[in-house]
């Protein structure tokens, strides 16, 4: 996930609960390290997966990509 | 806008903020079906591979179309529900999807960054009502944010 300046803060945590279920202070400290690191990783998994979760977070409007780890 | 016991929402919203409700999704929708290459819909597809053009071309020819059609298809429910005094939470998910994307085209128009994206409107900017929008799209996204949380 990428920071942008758009997106509204309280929206960026409650899609990361919505759709990866995680609880508050997870999505809070996720989307707070996506605002001050540039990106951070917010979900891992095979290929397929990994696709499902950015097609579900670009139907939100978020910026995901996604990336083999090296 | 708030929670019932038995599941759905309560909207309550004055009749100017239903007009712009009524009136904006529209715009963007026949913009998405007209011009989807248009630089102010950027923000709506982002790429998925931004270093793997080939990939990148899989996964636009794998679920271009779906996101496409999601998107109009919120719109559309906005548009349709403007004036509704009760949703379900199908509904209001759908004007999240909606309200977000009418932000992301609106903050992409005005160039929005980080600085400037909670600033009030100067009455002299040129661009002082559509700022104005952006805003008052970013209250009512915090409302609806508030009442599925």
């Amino acid at each position: 996930m990428w920071n942008d300046p758009i997106n509204l803060m309280s929206y960026v945590t409650w899609v990361f609960q919505t759709l990866f279920g995680y609880a508050k202070p997870k999505a809070e400290k996720l989307m707070m390290d996506v605002h001050h690191k540039g990106r951070a990783v917010v979900s891992s998994g095979p290929r397929e997966r990994a696709e499902s979760d950015v097609f579900r977070l670009h139907a939100y409007g978020l910026w995901a990509t996604m990336e083999k780890p090296s | 806008m708030s929670r019932r016991r038995d599941g759905t929402y309560r909207i309550q919203l004055p009749e100017g903020e239903r007009a712009l409700l009524r009136a904006l999704p529209g715009q963007l929708r026949s913009l998405l079906i007209s011009e989807p290459a248009d630089p102010s819909l950027r923000r709506l597809f982002p790429p998925a591979y931004p270093v793997h053009p080939e990939n990148e071309k899989e996964y636009r020819e794998l679920v271009g179309e779906d996101l496409l059609d999601g998107h109009v298809a919120a719109l559309q429910l906005l548009e349709d529900t403007a004036d509704a005094e009760q949703l379900d939470e199908e509904q209001l998910l759908a004007w999240m999807r909606a309200l977000n994307q009418l932000r992301l085209v609106v903050g992409t128009r005005l160039d929005v960054d980080d600085e400037s994206s909670g600033e009030l409107p100067d009455p002299d900017d040129p661009d002082a009502e559509v700022r104005g929008v952006f805003l008052y799209l970013g209250w009512l996204q915090e409302q609806v944010v508030a009442a599925l949380s």
